[in-house]
């Protein structure tokens, strides 16, 4: 097996297919009006990537800019708790606070490239759309961030955040008013601007070049846990984990260890509360084949392929699609997607605060409730999680999620004395 | 016989005007209602229909054609109802289309889709969100059941994707005049002249003989006349919908509406 550049075992294939037995994932079902400049994208981007200028110019923002390569910590008293050492890739720790900053600085650069005034994006936690800010900011860059305006209330510090980088927010009220309706939104401002526009997708789905682009903006983060975990423990890890929305996340921790077979790679998808109910956003576990956002992947849909509602409390896993390639993950069997409710998530979140010291995210404490399931399986397994991104922006849903506003309330049991 | 909408295009090419072809999604207001709408449509002078195939995630419209797609939806539309509604019109004599995106197509099976549109003596498909490299599947079952395959051009359509997409249709190809999306607006676009040229520039050099229809943003007969003017259809959609959404419950008015802009898109269409 290759590594997974275009062209190799796991695609995508020259024409943004990635192929499993009979299926193919991802493509591009998109409007005509777009074809060109994703043509154009594909192109610059490809050209992009063997440009050793570029690759510099991208490594240096990275390191000097975003404070990448993130750290691999391990979680000993949390690996205590969950009777398996438990490493963490702190992407959290990143200029911005999430994983996201590494697709966007990469994105951001590909639009200078291609002399493009203006970036948009859609966010739904609202760390794309900070991180899209941001770079658009130090770039000298015109930005416009559509949010659904269900997440523009839940996430509320972030567009804050957003408005002092001076950015236009725009709140989306069609559809679900989630993220899926953000990126409609996007996409209908970028058919009527595409000259001078760059749309800064947030994650590794919609049309090709998109989930194999931001895959490859994000795989820093495997490929460096990879050579960390290797450097700082001697052998790589039993599994690796990461919370998954549309799986920009996911896919840039996973990229490294594709081809490393004894490793288990394990997905976690927003189960919301439980997918024996209608609200969740588990789209591997509970969707099927169909096309959402100009890609085949597994959709959240009814008979008639009306994409269904998808519910979470992280804003960024609300999302009813998936990027394609961890649709032929899951069909190749190659990686293993499990549904993470939202009490589980906030459980998780709970305990790291109380046993590390780190407030993550509500999309990294997915990843973190699944892991520690799958320690109780798997006792004395060495497991790295992608800790994706910190939680302040979560405070106010932490906040209500735990009765934090009154001074007697303890979220969750306090496991082990002090250090 | 075949109910492909180039005969609609014959009769007015031979009456020396453009055809007008009119859009409104199926189920809006209601199932009846949208059947209703449509028949006065043609009643009025539309030689084409386009049924809308209502969408969750409809990428294309502007704001008048999702409000009347939500509506339709959370009214409970089903694709059956859809194929109904496009009997009903069919049976007008009428070549009735339908419109929609990609996946509830997918979803009911390309090859049923195909099977039951053409049963229902549907003309064709349009497909917004699909284009002819990605549209194997639809190609190969239009045409096993004599379906036309209308694709869509951009002014973003490079000569060599409007050759590969003029060659794959069938009955007429969708210039989309501006880079934008659906919904009526104030002035034709100066993208739209240009954009025809070269589609039949391109027609005409792989010896084709493929009508060219202008949609997007045409609310009124000067406008219509105007577009008629270069090229072989006008083709109207949310000006269509929005005399329905702003008559609400009086669907007398409404309808009264919907037939004063059809005669008026109509007489458009012959001064052009
Ligand atoms: C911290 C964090 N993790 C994960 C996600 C989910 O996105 P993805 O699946 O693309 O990694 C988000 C999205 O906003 C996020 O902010």
């Amino acid at each position: 097996m290759s590594t997974g550049t275009p062209g190799g075992f796991w695609g995508p294939d020259e024409t943004g297919h990635f192929v499993s037995g009979d299926v193919q994932w991802g493509g591009r079902f998109m409007p005509e009006a777009l074809i060109a400049e994703l043509d154009e994208l594909t192109a610059v981007w490809t050209d992009a990537m063997a440009d050793p200028e570029f690759l510099d110019e991208f490594a240096r923002l990275l390191r000097e800019y975003a404070g990448v390569p993130s750290l691999l910590y391990e979680a000993t008293r949390l690996s205590e708790h969950a009777g398996a050492r438990i490493l963490l890739k702190r992407e959290d720790l990143n200029h911005t606070g999430a994983h996201k900053i590494r697709n966007v600085l990469g994105q951001a650069l590909l639009a200078k490239r291609m002399g493009k005034t203006r970036l948009i994006a859609e966010t739904g936690a609202g760390q794309h759309g900070v991180a899209t800010a941001t770079a658009a900011a130090y770039l000298g860059l015109e930005c416009a961030v559509y949010m659904g305006k269900v997440d523009t209330e839940r996430q509320a510090l972030n567009v804050a955040r957003m408005n002092l980088l001076g950015a236009e927010v725009i709140a989306v009220d069609s559809g679900s008013m989630t993220l899926k309706d953000a990126i409609n939104e996007a996409i209908r401002d970028w058919v009527a601007s595409v000259e001078h526009t760059a749309y800064c997708f947030g994650t590794a789905a919609g049309p090709h070049p998109f989930p194999a682009m931001v895959r490859d903006f994000c795989r820093g983060i495997g490929d460096e846990a990879r050579v960390q975990v290797l450097e700082q423990f001697g052998a790589l890890p039993d599994i690796v984990t990461a919370c998954v929305g549309g799986g920009s996340n996911a896919i840039g921790m996973f990229t490294a260890f594709l081809d490393d077979a004894d490793v288990r790679i394990v997905g976690f998808e927003a189960g919301g509360d439980g997918v024996e109910t209608p609200r969740h956003a588990a789209t591997i576990h509970a969707g099927e084949v169909g096309v959402l956002h100009g890609a085949r992947t597994y959709v959240l849909q009814d008979e008639d392929g009306q994409t269904i509602e998808s519910h979470s409390i992280s804003a960024g896993l609300d999302y009813p699609g998936v990027g394609p390639q961890h649709s032929q993950l899951a069909h190749l069997g190659r990686a293993d997607y499990q549904p993470v409710t939202d009490a589980e998530a906030m459980d998780a979140l709970a305990l790291l605060a109380r046993t590390e010291g780190i407030i993550c995210a509500i999309e990294s404490a997915h990843a973190v409730a699944g892991s520690l399931r799958l320690a109780a399986e798997n006792p004395g397994a060495t497991i790295l999680i992608n800790l994706s991104g910190r939680g302040d922006k979560d405070m106010g849903t932490a906040i209500e999620w735990f009765g934090l506003a009154s001074s007697d309330v303890d979220p969750g049991e306090t496991p082990g004395g002090a250090r | 016989m075949t109910a492909s909408s180039t005969a609609a295009f014959a009769t007015a090419r031979a009456e020396g005007r453009a055809a007008l072809v009119g859009y409104l999604p199926a189920g809006f207001p209601d199932v009846p209602g949208s059947i209703e709408a449509m028949k006065t449509m043609v009643d009025a002078g539309c030689d084409v229909i386009e049924i809308g195939l209502p969408y969750s995630d409809p990428v294309m419209d502007g704001p008048t054609i999702q409000a009347a797609a939500q509506q339709a939806l959370e009214g409970g539309v089903r694709t059956q109802d859809v194929l109904r509604a496009v009997e009903a019109v069919a049976a007008t004599g009428t070549p009735t289309l339908i419109m929609t995106y990609w996946n509830p197509v997918e979803r009911y099976g390309v090859e049923r889709f195909a099977r039951d549109l053409a049963n229902a003596g549907g003309a064709g498909l349009i497909t917004p969100d699909l284009t002819p490299d990605s549209g194997g599947a639809w190609i190969a079952a239009a045409d096993a059941h004599d379906l036309d395959k209308v694709f869509l051009v951009a002014p973003s359509s490079t000569d060599a994707r409007l050759e590969m997409t003029t060659r794959a249709c069938r009955g007429f190809v969708y210039a989309t005049a501006v880079m934008g999306v659906t919904g009526a607006r104030a002035s034709t676009s100066d993208l739209a002249g240009p954009l025809v040229a070269r589609t039949k520039a391109t027609v005409a050099g792989w010896g084709g003989d493929l009508p060219v229809g202008v949609g997007l943003g045409v609310s009124n007969g000067d406008q219509a006349a105007e577009v008629a003017g270069y090229a072989d259809a006008v083709i109207v959609g949310s000006a269509f919908v929005r005399p329905l959404l702003d008559a609400g419950s009086d669907r007398a008015a409404g309808l009264a509406a919907l037939r004063a802009l059809t005669e008026d898109l109509a007489r458009g269409v012959r001064a052009g």
